[in-house]
């Protein structure tokens, strides 16, 4: 995997429109919102003179300095639990947890404080910060480095989960997640970070969609694809697929994780009457056990079939060299698709 | 057995020498007169004031308590003997099914005041869940730290302009919090000279377990932070004493992280306030951090649930009374001529009636609107939530006058 991928586009330099990937997006994204607040930091391991382990900081540290990029400990609840103190204080902490893998340890800060002190304090004090977390797997990485724990932090009341699809979502997600006064963890899909066919005209004076909504994609009749993050990608190719077979798929990137957008999902199924929801996460108690909850409360009388869904298996990951069985995958979610269509 | 005051000898052992593996187990002496091995103090100990009301004095320290006249001396009397007063109202109201549970401090006035009163108003505490006599200290009323433990609230007092941050029940976890809240001081650019501000975050024995004190200690290091790591060693988390802990005196781990570690008569309200302020001075002035070993007896239970008979020598409790935190100041004022009958009698009668006014607003305070549930779980409005709260007031709106 490239580190670093040079636009393909030309644009002009004088235009506030540049072709990015995920990664570069997310970069730049953090660079505008550390130039806007002095208080904001970030802070994590090898985020600084290295740039990130995926160069997600890259250029940060040499631009604003040691004290606002901060090459933390190697210990993530120190990186979480300091950064509680940092905001408490008025700062806008931005942590970067090295893989999704690594979390746990900071899972206790996050559960115990960063979750509980606004409602503890009744308001009165305010935890403005930002957990980065790359997540999901296909990278053909050892254990621990392409897990999809989002559903996690979807559970507890207090935080915030987003994730972008895309290197628009990715500029303005981490912005907006930043200038919050709420905690967010960005999920972020790390098997995109520096896809460059997934590189995007970002317009940097554009008017940001909002942070907790959920975006058609794709509109279609046949039936309702949701997925999030990685596989809104895999999505997208699903539905071209069967359009090919003559079955419109309409697709949803559902973006917030927590509190999820719902509204537009069940006003497509009122009208498909069908829906696969797609992620690599375990499908037990996770988010699209939510989704279908959710959908059979909501659009019960809608339903032409039960609510479908393509997800990784309730296993730990496995060696990834058993990654493409574990994970979503086209003909897994074309399986879905014919179904639910013949149910 | 090694010296386990000198740590080169751990890592540069003599020929023969072995490490004091077996130096955390206390000899039965040890155990009757309730001073562990890890729990010695010795010649480590400071103390400005001993049990029995002696002035002792110290090159290092008498500057730092140079202001405390004997009308100072009498604040912290009162100080001490009104959080006590409060502290066994307070386990009374438990008792009396007016509060769900009380975190007593009793034994522990002088290291909670003395350290509290060293702070200035631009500092932040950060305290664990016992520490009623620091927030005393910092303004906050006890009133307001009663909603905790009467369970209307989870602590809703002013933290900024207290200084006095939330408790923190999840054992460790303000060690992290209140060295980032410390950095965040130095990078505010407020540490480095005598009007520099400084953090100070409470914890106990127990919790030098936790990763998040370790964890705490390495950021603080690392950036030096301005913080000071109070430790009130009360000698047992809940049922565990110290050795179950630490196999060395805790104020020596300090050495490790290499910062200062000091150990500290928390029974010594003077000890206390006096290297409390030794420790801060060198925090404001971007030496920190600083660890304080506040070396004191839990009198009471942990908690209203526990009962200490089980794994405790009343022998030991009766060791520890003799060196009560507040006797020894009443010993010295009444000796020296800093105070009569009469201000010990105002002080009493004071602290009576300081209970009886607690006593008098936990028993109308109210319980919370249930629609409560819903409230600033987040600082943005959230729709979902809304909508939740809007579902169950309309149940509960379905009962008759409203009430379940």
């Amino acid at each position: 995997m490239s580190a670093t991928t040079q636009p393909n586009v030309d644009v002009p330099a004088s235009s506030t429109v540049q072709n990015l990937t995920i990664g570069k997006a997310i970069n730049l994204g953090l660079r505008a919102a550390m130039e806007k607040d002095s208080k904001v930091v970030v802070m994590g391991e090898d985020v600084g003179k290295l740039g990130g382990v995926f160069r997600i900081t890259d250029g940060l540290q040499k631009d604003f300095g040691e004290q606002r990029v901060l090459d933390t400990p190697l210990a993530e609840s120190g990186i979480i639990g300091t950064a509680v103190g940092l905001a408490v204080r008025g700062f806008r902490p931005v942590c970067e947890i090295q893989f999704e893998g690594f979390i746990f340890p900071g899972f206790d800060q996050i559960n115990s404080q960063v979750a509980k002190l606004h409602a503890r304090t009744q308001g009165r004090i305010k935890v403005p910060m930002v957990i980065r977390v790359p997540y999901g797997g296909g990278i053909g990485a050892v254990e621990h480095h392409s897990e999809s724990p989002e559903s996690y932090f979807a559970h507890l009341a207090g935080v915030k989960a987003v994730t972008p699809s895309n290197p628009v979502d990715a500029y303005w997600m981490i912005q907006q997640a930043i200038f919050s006064d709420d905690p967010i963890l960005v999920f972020e899909p790390k098997k995109l970070y520096h896809m460059g066919t997934l590189k995007a005209p970002v317009d940097t004076a554009a008017e940001p969609m909002p942070l907790f909504a959920s975006k058609v994609l794709r509109t279609g009749t046949a039936a309702t694809l949701v997925g999030y993050g990685p596989t809104v990608k895999l999505c997208l190719e699903v539905a071209e697929a069967a359009a090919e077979e003559g079955n419109e798929l309409e697709v949803i990137d559902l973006r917030a994780l927590s509190p999820m957008d719902l509204d537009p999902v069940f006003e497509s199924v009122r009208k498909t009457g069908r829906l696969i929801a797609v992620s690599e996460a375990p499908s037990e108690a996770s988010l699209t056990s939510e989704i279908a909850a959710r959908v059979q409360q909501e659009c019960f009388y809608s339903l032409e079939a039960p609510v479908l869904r393509v997800t990784a298996f309730d296993t730990p990951y496995p060696p990834s060299k058993l990654e493409e069985h574990y994970l979503p995958d086209l003909d897994r979610v074309l399986d879905a698709v014919d179904r639910s269509l013949e149910w | 057995m090694s010296d386990m005051s000198s740590a080169e000898q751990w890592t540069h052992p003599e020929e023969g020498d072995l490490p004091p593996a077996t130096a955390a187990k206390p000899t039965k002496d040890q155990v009757i007169a309730g001073l562990r091995a890890t729990s010695e103090g010795g010649a480590d100990l400071t103390q400005l004031l001993t049990p029995e009301g002696e002035r002792v004095p110290s090159q290092i320290f008498d500057p730092y308590v140079a202001d405390i006249d004997f009308e100072a001396l009498r604040g912290l009397y009162k100080d001490m003997v009104i959080v006590r007063r409060a502290d066994r109202e307070a386990n009374a109201m438990q008792r009396q099914g007016q509060l769900g549970i009380w975190v007593p401090l009793l034994g522990q006035e002088a290291a909670q005041i003395g350290s509290g009163r060293a702070l200035r108003p631009n500092d932040m505490a950060f305290p664990s869940y016992r520490e009623h006599g620091v927030g005393y200290a910092r303004g906050v009323s006890f009133k307001e730290m009663l909603g905790l433990f009467r369970c209307t609230s989870m602590g809703e007092w002013d933290y900024q302009a207290h200084g006095f941050h939330p408790y923190t029940i999840v054992i460790g976890n303000q060690v992290l919090n209140a060295t980032g809240y410390a950095m965040g001081q130095k990078f505010d650019g407020k540490v480095g000279d005598d009007d520099g501000e400084a953090t100070i975050v409470y914890f106990g024995d127990g919790a030098t377990s936790q990763g998040d004190v370790h964890e705490g200690f390495v950021w603080a290091a690392v950036y030096d932070a301005p913080v000071v790591f109070f430790c009130q060693n009360n000698q047992w988390a809940i049922s565990e004493p110290t050795e179950r802990q630490s196999r060395l005196p805790l104020y020596q781990r300090a050495r490790g992280y290499g910062f200062p570690g000091i150990r500290v008569d928390g029974n010594d309200v003077l000890g206390c306030l006096a290297v409390t302020r030794w420790a801060l001075e060198a925090c404001r002035h971007g030496n920190g951090p600083v660890l304080i070993e506040a070396f004191t007896y839990r009198m009471d239970a942990h908690t209203t649930t526990d009962d200490p008979t089980r794994y405790r020598l009343s022998d030991e409790v009766e060791t520890w009374k003799l060196k009560d935190p507040i006797e020894r100041v009443r010993v010295y004022l009444t000796r020296n001529g800093g105070a009569d009958a009469s201000f010990f009698e105002q002080v009493e009668a004071e602290a009576d009636e300081f209970a009886a006014d607690l006593r008098e607003f936990v028993f109308t305070m109210e319980d919370p609107p249930p629609e409560r549930i819903f409230d600033n779980v987040y600082a943005e409005p959230s729709a979902a939530l809304d909508k939740q709260r809007e579902e169950f007031l309309a149940y509960l709106g379905g009962f008759e006058g409203g009430v379940h």
